[in-house]
């Protein structure tokens, strides 16, 4: 998920181009208050004019408790969104505080149901709170650590290694599995130190998490080479796939692949490498067939 | 007796057969100064006044300069303001190219000294002012082989060269770079001062690091130069070249350098002993960059790199990825230190690069170039010397012989460039033909000349979004809207000339 500042024309005209997964334009720290208006209409503009494609468009709308935050709801579902990241998430009731005012909108315009809700966590209370959070509502479809803000509140900062992240990122993944929806994780803000963010993305990668933010397209390369699957993982993802479609022809419900029995989560592990596999480049759907 | 003395009536005898004097050695006298006093002198060192005096250059006649000093250079503006000084009118003015840093010539031409200009490329406001008809003649464009190919040819006749040079003895052995202690300034290869050097009527060097004899190895040899100059400075060496790797961080560059990098792996010409050259554009550059992890991963090795030679191709040669470099112009300071210090990074001069004329020059032996543009339109022409604006703002450079010339030319080009399209139906001019243009990087997809299918082919089957030029043309007008025409006028202000010779395009003046 690629950031982008809602009040930069350029930026949110080609961010696609780059090839990002999902591309969330900012109304929320990265606008001045005396800009706000201006992003709201520049991102209601953009959603509207610019061909997207196929990228999941996100915005990060300001919180409710601004003036802002249930103008920039108006415009962005009015403009089509796919999803809406609510900053600096405590409590449930934020979320259906939100849900209602996307609601009120959707009826307006008729098209109920069609806008998510993302809620970034940023505070200990929101990490205490993240179950709850992610599920708040069936429009809920991830949440997202926000770190910066998180560890001010938790009073430490920010090391290379993330120790002081571990908890809640932790808390994160748990939950939103446990909800059964996507956990993303926080930003990494220097650019000019590729090896230390690669290590960051791995550690997170084996933590669980659906997908990285970013803040430049030059990230990109480095969260797809992470998250895509190895040619070794392929292969046996796609001999689980083929056992077990034998076996279904057959009737039998166990089957075992190289000697291993193949049950259940091996299945679901092995479509999800295809799956990321397909998404990621590496595979084409018709080779499959 | 067979003594000198005895023999004398027939060495007399000798010498009237075959028409020559009978040698006396009462007119040879030898000298026996120590000769390092020596070193520092010669009968062609002279104020730059009476260079001009002594080499016969009249109202009317054709001067030319070399561009390698870039945006530092010095030499054209003290020239051609001494040729003012001293009363000269009616100049043609033939540079290898100009910059922003020659506006005074905007005074010399509205003042009659200069009333010819032909030159590689124009910039600032030297080139806004020209755009606007500031001349009676127009301007006339060469690429970098074919102003070689005119001078070789006598197309372009040059009475007087005044050259720049990093370094010079007093005979006129000179470099662009030094290697004394008083080194001002560096520039690396004399490339585009070298048909200069060798055809015109006079040369006269100009240099800021006078060295005692003999400056070798040298660029020029001192059997082309009549006369040598010792100024004060050449040229602004921060802005001759930079120091280090210029490496872009524009995300869009990034983009267009990787796709191109693709195009190249998977073109069917990355093959080991391929050759390859980049334009001076920042995602060509990187191109090199992205290539490299290619060549290590499949054990493929270039046999040289041509053209504009950069930190990054020096990288690759010092790492064993390129065998050699062949350099009519060193794009950085690192390339100029390694063009002083390495003979497999060979200095050629802009006929051995690029002329058409020459079987022998570089590019007809190039495999793969990479180049920028301004525009590009849907036959595949491109234009890298006049704005969407109508105002010159660039130089043709070696563009349309190393794509003429190579065996597979990529153009990396932006769809748009804020809200300029830069994918259009007709080029604003024509620059290089599009036959000789093999394929077009944007950052919405890649464009294959119809004349290639193959590669088209290719490039589709290593999973490359190859789309229409067309499509690409309506993409950009659907994101911008169609652009007002430019409002050009009739006179003509600049004529570009295809690399034989013949005339490829006019450029008009454009009004305010």
């Amino acid at each position: 998920m690629m950031f982008v500042p809602g009040n930069n024309p350029g930026m949110m005209a080609d961010a696609h181009i780059y090839g990002p997964d999902s591309i969330m334009l900012d109304l929320e720290d990265s606008v001045t208050m005396t800009e706000k208006d201006t992003a709201r209409l520049l991102v209601y503009n953009a959603l509207k004019s610019v061909d997207y494609g196929d990228t999941e468009m996100v915005v990060r709308i300001n919180p409710l408790n601004t003036p802002y935050g249930k103008k920039d709801i108006e415009a962005v579902v009015k403009a089509g969104v796919h999803v809406i990241r609510m900053p600096k998430t405590e409590t449930a009731e934020e979320v259906r505080e939100v849900e209602r005012e996307i609601e009120r909108v959707e009826k307006e315009i008729g098209c109920l149901g069609r806008t998510k809700i993302m809620a970034a966590i940023e505070s200990a209370l929101g990490v205490c709170n993240a179950y709850a959070i992610a599920t708040a509502s069936p429009r809920m479809m991830g949440i997202a650590l926000g770190a910066e803000d998180y560890c001010a509140n938790l009073k430490t900062q920010r090391t290379p290694d993330g120790d002081e992240l571990r908890l809640a990122r932790e808390t994160i993944v748990v939950a939103a599995r446990a909800a059964g929806i996507d956990a993303l994780d926080t930003v990494y803000s220097n650019l000019n130190d590729m090896e230390t963010f690669r290590k960051e993305v791995e550690f997170i990668h084996t933590l669980g998490f659906d997908g990285k933010s970013i803040i430049n397209p030059r990230q990109i390369e480095v969260v797809n080479e992470v998250f895509a699957p190895t040619p070794k993982a392929i292969e046996k993802a796609l001999a689980v796939v083929a056992a077990i479609k034998e076996a279904e022809k057959k009737g039998s419900g166990v089957i075992a692949v190289n000697g291993k029995m193949v049950d259940r989560p091996v299945v679901i592990r092995a479509q999800r490498v295809i799956d990321l596999a397909i998404v990621s480049g590496i595979i084409k759907e018709e080779d499959l067939k | 007796m067979n003594d000198l003395k005895s023999r004398a009536a027939q060495i007399q005898e000798q010498a009237h057969k075959m028409n020559k004097e009978v040698f006396n050695q009462a007119s040879y006298e030898k000298i026996h100064q120590q000769r390092n006093d020596l070193q520092m002198s010669s009968p062609k060192l002279a104020t730059l006044e009476d260079a001009i005096r002594k080499s016969g250059l009249k109202d009317g006649m054709t001067i030319s300069f070399h561009h390698h000093f870039r945006g530092g250079d010095k030499v054209v503006n003290l020239v051609v303001g001494k040729l003012a000084e001293m009363g000269f009118k009616n100049l043609h003015l033939a540079a290898s190219s100009l910059s922003d840093v020659h506006a005074p010539l905007i005074d010399h031409i509205r003042n009659g000294v200069i009333t010819k200009i032909s030159t590689s490329g124009l910039r600032g406001t030297l080139a806004k002012e020209i755009s606007k008809g500031l001349m009676e003649e127009p301007v006339v464009f060469r690429s970098h082989g074919g102003r070689g190919s005119a001078i070789a040819s006598g197309d372009l006749h040059i009475d007087v060269a005044f050259l720049g040079a990093s370094s010079s003895d007093p005979l006129g052995n000179a470099c662009g770079y030094s290697r004394s202690e008083n080194a001002k300034s560096i520039c690396g290869s004399l490339g585009y001062a070298l048909p200069d050097a060798r055809y015109a009527d006079k040369v006269v060097i100009l240099t800021d690091d006078l060295v005692a004899y003999p400056n070798t190895p040298n660029s020029i040899s001192e059997r082309d130069v009549d006369y040598v100059v010792e100024v004060d400075s050449v040229g602004d060496s921060s802005k001759i070249a930079s120091g280090a790797i210029r490496d872009t961080k524009n995300p869009r560059d990034i983009l267009l350098a990787q796709l191109a990098a693709k195009v190249i792996v998977n073109s069917g010409y990355f093959k080991n002993g391929f050759s390859i050259q980049t334009g001076s554009g920042g995602a060509s550059l990187a191109a090199v960059k992205y290539l490299r992890q290619s060549m290590i991963d499949r054990d493929i090795k270039a046999s040289f790199a041509l053209g504009g030679i950069t930190a990054h191709m020096v990288k690759l040669h010092e790492e064993g990825l390129i065998g050699r470099l062949i350099d009519v112009q060193s794009f950085d300071k690192v390339a100029a230190e390694s063009l002083k210090n390495n003979p497999m990074h060979k200095e050629v001069s802009a006929n051995e690069y690029a002329s058409a004329d020459e079987p022998g020059s570089a590019v007809h032996y190039l495999d793969i170039v990479i180049l920028s543009a301004l525009e590009a339109d849907v036959n595949f022409n491109v234009n890298v010397l006049v704005g969407s604006d109508g105002i010159i703002r660039g130089a043709i450079g070696g563009h349309p012989d190393t794509a003429a010339d190579s065996a597979l030319s990529i153009i990396v080009c932006p769809l748009l460039r804020g809200r300029i399209p830069c994918i259009v139906d007709e080029v604003t001019t024509l620059i290089t033909p599009g036959k000789s243009v093999d394929v077009i990087v944007t950052e919405y997809g890649i464009a294959v000349n119809p004349g290639r299918p193959e590669l088209a082919e290719a490039l589709k089957a290593a999973g490359l979004n190859i789309v229409d030029i067309n499509w690409l043309r309506d993409k950009a007008l659907s994101i911008i809207g169609t652009p007002a025409p430019l409002p050009f006028g009739d006179k003509v202000v600049g004529v570009v000339m295809n690399r034989d010779g013949s005339v490829l395009d006019v450029i008009k003046n454009i009004e305010d």
